[in-house]
């Protein structure tokens, strides 16, 4: 029995879609308590202490605002695009590095994002999260860890005791299921 | 600017990419090669993902008081953002190169290294380092091995190791287990972005020596 289920399967498009077209300041507030609690775990365990945590998080949540604009939901989630901003500010604001993106493909002239395949990708968001979350505990904690960055892979391994190939081949599997449920 | 790569990036590093925790040097050669590859950038779409999820089930960490009044009033200061109208490189350096160097190919500040091969190093965090390289047609590069990981990934002309034969928008990850000895294909001279997170070991003694000038 998992008991890691899953409660929430909002997507949040609309409250983004009301901040950009209303400076609707309750869909703010509403995205604000869902991920900004999130944010501040994400970037503590990243390795931030609490202080420089809770500003970079009203750092991430502000930039969520002036960037609503910019957020496409037939390309990523809510939560991916809130990620991707949270993970760069904290590259710049905790480690000091620029990050380089890649360039942009040319897209065609900005169009309304389509609603069915911004529906799909949401969708499919859904069943990666809970993908993520029905992952053996063993594997689902090894991908977290790399993501929060708190540790490489040979830095895991002496931490653990595990050897080196063992963390690589969980998260491997842990890849394959993760990207079995995207298909 | 899409390439026909037939050479592609492990998920390892891509899936540290779309963690934000590779260093710097490593991150330009990877946003660049993403630049030149479809696949790698469906990857990183894919892995990004794995991070919004990861995202999502984090537990909470409560906020101090009046975070959310704090936040709309940085918000109030804040402009709003202008639509991205980064354009897509149609020279030798895609976009994310570009911002290093300063330009495309013509703007880069060559030094010679011998043999008729120049290198460039572009500023990064020291964490790790990176570099252009020039490499003629059909000359070699020093021989060497190496101690941490190296990323190479070729922006013009082509090179042959033993892994293969290594053209614009392929990438090669060697570590210490690869002792390889490139070659630039006839042709057109050979431009190369390469990382690496540890000094080159050469195995001949002049480059050993040329290394502690060159920082290489």
């Amino acid at each position: 029995m998992n008991v890691h289920k899953r409660v929430h399967s909002k997507d949040w498009v609309a409250e983004i879609a009301a901040i950009q077209l209303n400076q609707d300041q309750t869909a703010f507030a509403a995205l604000f308590q869902h991920f900004a609690p999130r944010v501040k775990a994400f970037l503590m365990k990243s390795g931030a202490d609490a202080a420089l945590a809770e500003e970079t998080t009203q750092e991430v949540m502000a930039t969520l605002w002036t960037k609503a604009h910019l957020f496409d939901p037939t390309r990523a989630s809510a939560a991916t695009w809130i990620f991707t901003i949270a993970r760069n500010r904290s590259i710049d604001a905790i480690r000091k590095q620029r990050r380089p993106e890649p360039e942009d493909l040319p897209w065609g002239p900005e169009a309304e994002p389509d609603q069915e395949e911004s529906m799909a990708l949401q969708q499919e968001s859904n069943k990666l999260a809970q993908a993520l979350s029905e992952l053996p505990e063993k594997q689902r904690i090894l991908v977290e860890r790399a993501y929060f960055g708190d540790l490489s892979h040979s830095e895991i391994a002496a931490e653990t005791g595990l050897p080196l190939g063992t963390i690589k081949s969980r998260i491997r599997l842990a890849l394959e299921r993760l990207r079995h449920a995207m298909k | 600017m899409s390439e026909n790569v037939k050479h592609h990036l492990t998920d390892q590093l891509l899936m540290s990419y779309a963690a934000g925790t590779l260093p710097e040097a490593f991150s330009l050669v990877v946003a660049t090669h993403i630049s030149l590859c479809d696949d790698a950038r469906a990857r990183l779409h894919e892995f990004e993902a794995v991070g919004g999820a990861v995202l999502d089930e984090t537990k909470e960490v409560e906020l101090g008081e009046g975070a959310l009044e704090a936040t709309l009033r940085l918000i109030s200061e804040k402009a709003k953002d202008p639509i991205k109208t980064e354009r897509v490189s149609e020279g030798v350096f895609p976009t994310p190169l570009q911002q290093y160097v300063g330009g495309d190919v013509e703007t880069v500040k060559w030094r010679r290294v011998g043999g008729g091969v120049k290198q460039a190093i572009l500023k990064t965090s020291d964490d790790a380092n990176v570099r252009l390289l020039y490499i003629p047609a059909g000359c070699e590069m020093p021989d060497h091995g190496h101690h941490g990981t190296e990323m190479t990934l070729v922006l013009q002309g082509a090179f042959e190791d033993e892994d293969g034969r290594f053209e614009r928008g392929d990438i090669e990850v060697a570590d210490e287990h690869l002792e390889n000895t490139p070659i630039a294909a006839d042709g057109e001279d050979c431009i190369c972005l390469t990382a690496t997170d540890a000094p080159l070991k050469f195995n001949s003694l002049l480059p050993r020596v040329a290394q502690k000038f060159l920082r290489i």
